[in-house]
């Protein structure tokens, strides 16, 4: 599959005031992203892939059913003070997500508090921006995206040609073999200390 | 053909000078000039300032019911007052916004009196306010209707041409 080169990055807005949720789509839409909004934590891990319990859903590649385009989201942008979940909060649920630890994080407030802002920095947030956010804050996030985006590509790009090189598959399944020859010795072995040292088995204890 | 867009040459002017009243009357601050350069077909300006007044008559609402008590639990005017701290910055209502600094402090020291003084002074801030957007809206409103009339008998007399 080939990717486009002109196809929109897009990005995920999380904003519990429908004001401030209205500005930063719009604003986003201006600087050409695609933009999805929710109003709280737990639907942007809802939408991102993670069920309630904020565990994957099987089968998805941050993808969930109310994301029914497919669309791989490229930045999360996210308000700090929201009611049930924070900003912070969410920062460490996607950061402790193996599938969504790779996209980058902004994090927005009202309130310049240098202590906030530091620990949403070292949490892994790429930037936190201070309310109201303008166009101009916007032009910071085109780094954040690429960054990732150029490391999937490297790592795609190595496991698609691992994939596609025949030497090197069977190169792999040599390695497997061998590795299976290897465990049965070993349990083999192992069996046979075991008889000598009389290990006596659990159920027997 | 020419009255109307003298018509709406001058409706456009009104609504520039009203815009340029509220700024020179502190009453909307740069944050405003930021959400005009927002504006679309759709109107965006006009939708943000209706989410913004409904927001604002809610949580005002919800104010004027957690000061009614006699024991007022200040905690639970932190939310509503944040809220509209927040959404007044957002909007560029800075006299608005400023009003809900006081609020917000009095309420910091439990202060009831100084709460409800407070409260007060925002409510008349927010109605000028209101009346002013009510105002914006209305001339747009107006243009936007003339614009659409004449473009309608445009394509109408091109099509019978």
């Amino acid at each position: 599959m080939v990717m486009a080169t002109e196809s929109q990055f897009h990005v995920l807005a999380v904003d519990d005031s429908l004001i401030d949720r209205k500005l930063i789509e719009k604003l986003l839409k201006t600087s050409s992203y695609q933009v999805t909004t929710v109003d709280s934590g737990g639907k942007a891990l809802e939408f991102l892939g993670l069920n309630e319990d904020h565990r994957s859903i099987p089968n998805t590649h941050s993808v969930s059913p109310n994301n029914p385009q497919e669309m791989e989201v490229n930045l999360i942008i996210t308000d700090y003070c929201m009611p049930a979940m924070t900003g912070y909060d969410l920062l460490m649920k996607i950061k402790e997500s193996a599938s969504l630890r790779n996209i980058p994080v902004v994090i927005m407030s009202s309130e310049n508090v240098p202590s906030r802002i530091n620990r949403c920095l070292e949490g892994g947030a790429e930037e936190f921006f201070l309310k109201p956010v303008q166009l101009s804050d916007l032009n910071r996030l085109k780094p954040h995206i690429l960054k990732t985006k150029s490391k999937d590509e490297k790592r795609d790009k190595q496991e698609k040609q691992e994939e596609s090189d025949p030497e090197f598959q069977s190169q792999q399944q040599l390695q497997q073999l061998q590795q299976q020859s290897n465990n049965s010795k070993r349990k083999a072995i192992k069996g046979e200390q075991d008889l000598d040292t009389m290990a006596l088995p659990l159920w027997s204890k | 053909m020419n009255e109307e867009m003298a018509l709406i040459a001058a409706l456009k002017t009104q609504h520039k000078n009203l815009v340029l009243s509220m700024f020179d009357e502190g009453i909307l601050d740069d944050q405003f000039t930021q959400v005009q350069a927002l504006e679309d077909e759709s109107h965006f300006v006009n939708q943000v300032i209706t989410v913004f007044c409904n927001d604002t008559e809610r949580a005002i609402t919800e104010l004027n019911k957690n000061l009614s008590y006699q024991n007022v639990d200040f905690e639970k005017l932190y939310d509503s007052i944040h809220r509209l701290k927040g959404s007044s910055s957002s909007i560029g209502a800075q006299r608005f916004k400023f009003a809900c600094m006081e609020l917000h402090l009095a309420s910091e020291y439990k202060h009831k009196d100084g709460c409800l003084r407070a409260l007060n002074n925002m409510t008349r801030e927010y109605l000028l306010l209101r009346s002013k957007f009510e105002t914006l809206i209305e001339l747009e409103n107006r243009v936007s209707a003339i614009e659409t009339r004449e473009r309608y008998r445009g394509n109408h007399n091109a099509a019978s041409t």
